[in-house]
């Protein structure tokens, strides 16, 4: 027997009071470990895909759409922008690199990006299998993607029609998987890459079916091509101030700043996190305050036990430390219970994520601030201990026996 | 050997104990007798250095129980003296063995299985190591508090009332118990009760009647 033992065998002895205490903390303890592993997982992520992109061109419509769809290939895009208007851009002097990008089909849910190949280098992809594609309708798969739908080079597909695959399939235009990519941990593990040719074709094969009978289109076709989204980086800090403004001053196109869009985002969902936290902060004192009634209550029925320990030789500062550590022990149950319980939130938000093609999230990740966090659940649990330890240090061993 | 002069101990002015003298020698087996509320409980607490006492001088086996700083004391009265207590007091969500070797933590003495056994053994209760105290009758419950009070080999085995409220025949068995401890021990026992029955037991008595 040990201080710890003992400890454990009172709070085993009171299992409802104990449970209490320890699912309170945890619940606590796991909300604010969960939100903290995945907001930080989902910040570190976006940050990756965003390094070295430093405006977002594409068609008019909201900022923030423009960015979720044109880096992080989440939200639909806002429109498509003539090709030349792109090409006239990416010959300005403040334009280091410009990436244009053609959105439009999916294949199973994986978004199909015509992409020229300075698209997949910007983001380090190296092939773990096959080779780049070359010639319009060849696809690049990312590893996610061939991962989950088990393509191999070789396979053929179609896509189809909207950037979530609802609409109809364009069978007349197969693609022709020539290479998958090695997991990069960016957004490229899941798209399906393809020259922006190729997306050109699918729909030109399309227009001219519904159109048979137009002499003269094609040509026309080929002059009025267009891009979803240019990425650009500057050549010097300079371009920041002049170049969006002149963009969205002057022209049918739109220039939203990753960095400031991604600001607003998490300043919005900050607020959310914030009320999250504050909720997390109450169930925490919540617990301490359950600990605290458990142990003060329950003094009245130990003050026999406690005087005994004391004629069995126990000194006054044994009995404070025996309260002391029981309120520790249950901070220490809840606070690791909170953060198992945060991991499983996040391993758990991670599948359901995964599952609906989005960034992947894991539970395995461990941040420093959680030690903070388990810190912060024993400081409750100590403060909660405080005054019923007090109380037993002060047990009158005379009176006490006196009274049975 | 224990030695008591002029103990008084006073409650909010009213004097509730008071022993002008009182000399054990090692080995002896005394009764201190009187009807409740005499101070006997008192006096056993003050034997033990539970309870300072208001005046006087106490001395236990050579331990000065006045001038001591008290957490030598509690470790001092772990190590040294037994106490059974009339309401017995088993920690109640403790097996049996628990409760002994409960009493060997906070005695910082070694955790020894083997003297458990023998503690229980002796007082015929070894079959119910592993049961709670609700589980127990009265008379194994109190077998089992004699049994705490002695794991440790204690020199001063004190009982408080160990036969109120048990019949005459209970009542001969557990001042039994408690000689034939003492004597297994080799300890020093202080009966303290108002319960005439016991008296013939002992030839040393000391009566704090008014």
């Amino acid at each position: 027997m040990n201080l710890a033992t003992l400890s454990a065998s009172y709070l085993r002895a009171r299992p409802l009071q104990t449970g209490l205490g320890v699912l309170l903390l945890a619940l606590g303890v796991g909300t604010i470990v969960g939100a903290l592993l995945v907001v930080s997982q989902l910040e570190s992520r976006m940050g990756r895909d965003a390094r070295g992109i430093d405006l977002v061109v594409g068609a008019k419509g909201s900022p923030m759409q423009l960015i979720l769809s044109g880096i992080y290939q989440l939200d639909a895009p806002t429109g498509n922008i003539p090709l030349a208007s792109a090409q006239t851009l990416a010959k300005n002097p403040l334009v280091k690199k410009a990436m244009p990008l053609a959105l439009g089909d999916a294949w199973r849910g994986f978004r199909i990006v015509g992409a020229g190949r300075e698209y997949l280098e910007h983001y380090g992809a190296e092939l773990a299998a096959g080779r780049h594609y070359g010639k319009s309708m060849e696809a690049v798969l990312g590893a996610d993607v061939a991962r989950r739908t088990g393509a191999r080079v070789g396979s053929r597909f179609v896509g189809a029609h909207g950037v979530a695959g609802e609409g109809e399939e364009h069978t007349e235009s197969p693609y022709t998987v020539v290479g998958v990519l090695a997991p990069t941990g960016s957004v490229l593990d899941r798209l399906v890459l393809t020259p922006i040719e190729s997306v050109w074709d699918v729909h030109h094969h399309e227009e001219k079916e519904h159109q048979a009978g137009h002499e003269g289109r094609e040509k026309a076709e080929d002059e009025d091509r267009e891009v979803t989204v240019l990425l650009v980086q500057y050549a010097s800090p300079l371009a920041a101030a002049t170049l969006p403004r002149a963009i969205n001053s002057k022209s049918e196109l739109q220039a939203a700043s990753p960095a400031f869009e991604m600001a607003r985002l998490f300043r919005i969902v900050g607020t959310g996190l914030e009320a999250l936290r504050a909720f997390a902060a109450v169930l925490i004192l919540a617990a301490g305050l359950s600990v605290f009634i458990a142990l003060y209550t329950e003094l009245e029925e130990r003050r026999y036990d406690l005087a005994v320990m004391r004629t069995l030789g126990a000194s006054p500062a044994r009995l404070f430390g025996l309260l002391f550590f029981e309120g520790l022990l249950l901070a220490l149950l809840g606070a690791l219970g909170g953060v198992l319980l945060g991991h499983v939130v996040a391993a758990g938000l991670g599948v359901w994520l995964a599952a609906a093609e989005q960034p992947a999230v894991s539970g395995l990740a461990f941040r420093v601030e959680e030690v903070w966090i388990v810190a912060a659940a024993l400081a409750v649990g100590a403060v909660a201990a405080l005054l019923p330890a007090w109380r037993a240090y002060r047990t009158d061993v005379s009176r006490t026996l006196a009274q049975g | 050997m224990i030695q008591v002069e002029g103990l008084e101990q006073r409650y909010g002015g009213e004097v509730v104990l008071c022993v002008p003298r009182w000399q054990i020698a090692a080995g002896e087996q005394w009764l201190v007798l009187g009807p409740s509320g005499c101070g006997k409980s008192t006096l056993l607490h003050v034997l033990a250095g539970l309870q300072r006492p208001s005046a006087g001088m106490v001395s236990v086996f050579g331990k000065d129980l006045i001038a001591t700083p008290q957490a030598q004391i509690d470790h001092w009265r772990g190590a040294n003296v037994g106490i059974v207590l009339q309401a017995l007091h088993l920690v109640a969500h403790l097996s049996v063995r628990g409760n002994l070797r409960l009493a060997q933590y906070l005695a910082r003495a070694p955790q020894d299985d083997a003297a458990v056994g023998r503690a229980l053994e002796a007082l015929g209760v070894a079959d119910k190591a592993g049961r709670r105290p609700a589980e127990l009758s009265q008379g194994e419950r109190q077998r089992v508090a004699i049994a705490r009070a002695v794991v440790n080999g204690p020199k001063l085995l004190l009982a408080d009332e160990p036969t109120a409220s048990l019949d005459d025949a209970s009542a001969d068995a557990a001042i039994g118990l408690l000689f034939a401890q003492a004597q297994r021990s080799g300890a020093t026992l202080v009966v303290a009760t108002h319960d005439a029955r016991v008296k013939r037991h002992f030839d040393k008595r000391l009566d704090l009647s008014p």
